[in-house]
């Protein structure tokens, strides 16, 4: 462990490729224990292939991810081992739809880390009561909604007591009124020191949430701090065109007769 | 008229001889089904392979198959192999082979859509919470398929049951083989036309035999929907 043991994740050198498209170009950064990194950037910019990465799901091209200090990039350590540690919920949920909730939940506690059911059961039960769905538990996810089923998917990975979770755009195919059940549940992870990597278009949960905001654009970090500072005054001018995209001009006052 | 059916019927065991008939249709549906299913699957998973020739190649089995029609393979197994290549199958055979080949191609291809029909996010959501690509084919793709995989499965076997009735082409004493020489029977040596209560009978049976069939799959289709 030469790292600094602090974090639990350090990103050094990341290269990605789709084909002939750098995704990411020479990404670097660290995530400290407890720490919650809010990634903002327009699509396409690579946030979500970056979470993808950390988790497997896409192939890189170069450069290593080390997790608690081991890299995971080399291919040595079995990805479902990884996974085990490393938390993703994605923007469909993508809840099983032949299982119930309590179902989806137990999937990886019981057939993947091999955990006595009833203990998994227990801690499930313990957590769907924090994100306020136990009555649910054996309902099927035809039967939730969507931001229910966020919830439930958010259950899912934190059972396996990860060490990091990966939010991959939760809220972005919710009604806007169920937005605010699932920033409650991760305001609440953070609270609890949760390490978090989080991409979001929701600029003011990035705000509350954060306590670090990356600024992606074309592969790379452009800026990074913290978020009031970021926000209030972002440094560079690719930030701050892409966070003019969030403000509106109050078109009332201005009005003139025409 | 109804004296005329019950005449038609009871001649010389029609009505026994209609019978066989149906249950030789039984049978071979019953083969040619079973065999399709299991040849089916393992096809339909070939189709899913990730190497290219394995795919090209099941692709054009089912194309050729579905491009020709089924009446020809019969007539090519029956006719040209013991003509041109003196390999003289029994007819039951030719009929087990044709069906088997028609029918393993149709299932394959819906073995294929199933699977791939599942969203690739379902695969992605299960190895994020660990599971192994086996696990994973096994837990989450699997049941998935195969509810969506049933009704078309279940659609495929009544009309294999109806086709089944082309075997008339090659003498085999299926119910449309049978129900025709009971036609012609009455026609010619009693001079008594049979043809309306005959077919008759045979839409009753077919009707039978299917539409419970049918019924399955409209209640499987309304059970995946989730």
């Amino acid at each position: 462990m030469s790292e600094d043991s602090s974090n639990i994740l350090v990103i050094k050198n990341l290269n990605i490729s789709f084909g002939e498209r750098k995704v990411l170009k020479d990404l670097s950064f660290e995530v400290a224990k407890g720490e919650v990194v809010v990634v903002i950037g327009p699509s396409g910019c690579g946030k979500s292939t970056l979470l993808r990465c950390i988790n497997g799901l896409e192939t890189i091209e170069s450069g290593s991810i080390l997790l608690d200090g081991v890299n995971i990039a080399e291919g040595r350590i079995p990805w479902p081992l990884v996974r085990q540690k490393v938390g993703m919920v994605f923007q469909s949920y993508d809840l099983f739809p032949h299982k119930t909730v309590m179902e989806n939940i137990l999937m990886g506690p019981v057939k993947v880390q091999k955990r006595k059911p009833a203990e998994a059961r227990a801690e499930a039960e313990l957590l769907l009561e924090r994100v306020g769905l136990l009555d649910r538990r054996d309902s099927h996810p035809r039967q939730l909604s969507g931001g229910q089923k966020q919830r439930v998917a958010i259950v899912r990975a934190l059972c396996m007591n990860p060490e990091i979770m990966l939010f991959d755009e939760v809220t972005a195919s919710l009604d806007p009124e169920m937005v605010r059940e699932v920033f409650d549940v991760m305001l609440e992870l953070a609270r609890r020191g949760m390490t978090m990597l989080i991409v979001t278009h929701e600029m003011a949960f990035a705000r509350a949430v954060a306590d670090r905001v990356f600024f992606i654009d074309e592969g790379v970090i452009v800026e990074s701090g913290p978020p009031e500072a970021f926000f209030a005054a972002p440094r560079s001018l690719r930030a701050q065109k892409f966070l003019n995209n969030f403000k509106f001009e109050d078109v009332k006052t201005k009005k003139t007769s025409l | 008229m109804l004296a005329s059916a019950v005449k038609v019927f009871s001649n010389g065991q029609n009505f026994l001889r209609l019978l066989e008939g149906l249950w030789m249709t039984l049978k071979l549906s019953a083969a040619a089904v079973s065999l399709s299913l299991f040849f089916g699957f393992i096809v339909g998973l070939l189709m899913l392979s990730s190497r290219k020739t394995v795919r090209t190649s099941t692709r054009f089995y089912l194309e050729t198959i579905r491009i020709v029609p089924v009446l020809t393979f019969l007539f090519l197994f029956y006719y040209l192999l013991s003509r041109t290549f003196k390999i003289n199958l029994e007819s039951v055979t030719v009929v087990l082979l044709t069906f088997t080949l028609w029918g393993t191609a149709e299932i394959a291809d819906l073995v294929r859509g199933a699977f791939t029909s599942i969203p690739r996010h379902q695969k992605e959501s299960g190895l994020a919470v660990g599971l192994t690509d086996l696990q994973v084919q096994l837990h989450i793709i699997a049941p998935q398929a195969a509810r969506r995989l049933a009704p078309g499965v279940v659609n495929l076997v009544t009309r294999m049951i109806k086709t089944t009735s082309l075997v008339f082409f090659i003498g085999i004493p299926e119910l449309v083989t049978v129900s025709q020489q009971v036609v012609e029977v009455a026609a010619y040596q009693h001079n008594r036309p049979a043809a309306f209560w005959i077919y008759g009978l045979v839409f009753l049976f077919y009707f039978i035999v299917c539409w419970p069939i049918s019924k399955i799959s409209k209640s499987l289709e309304k059970r995946c929907l989730y």
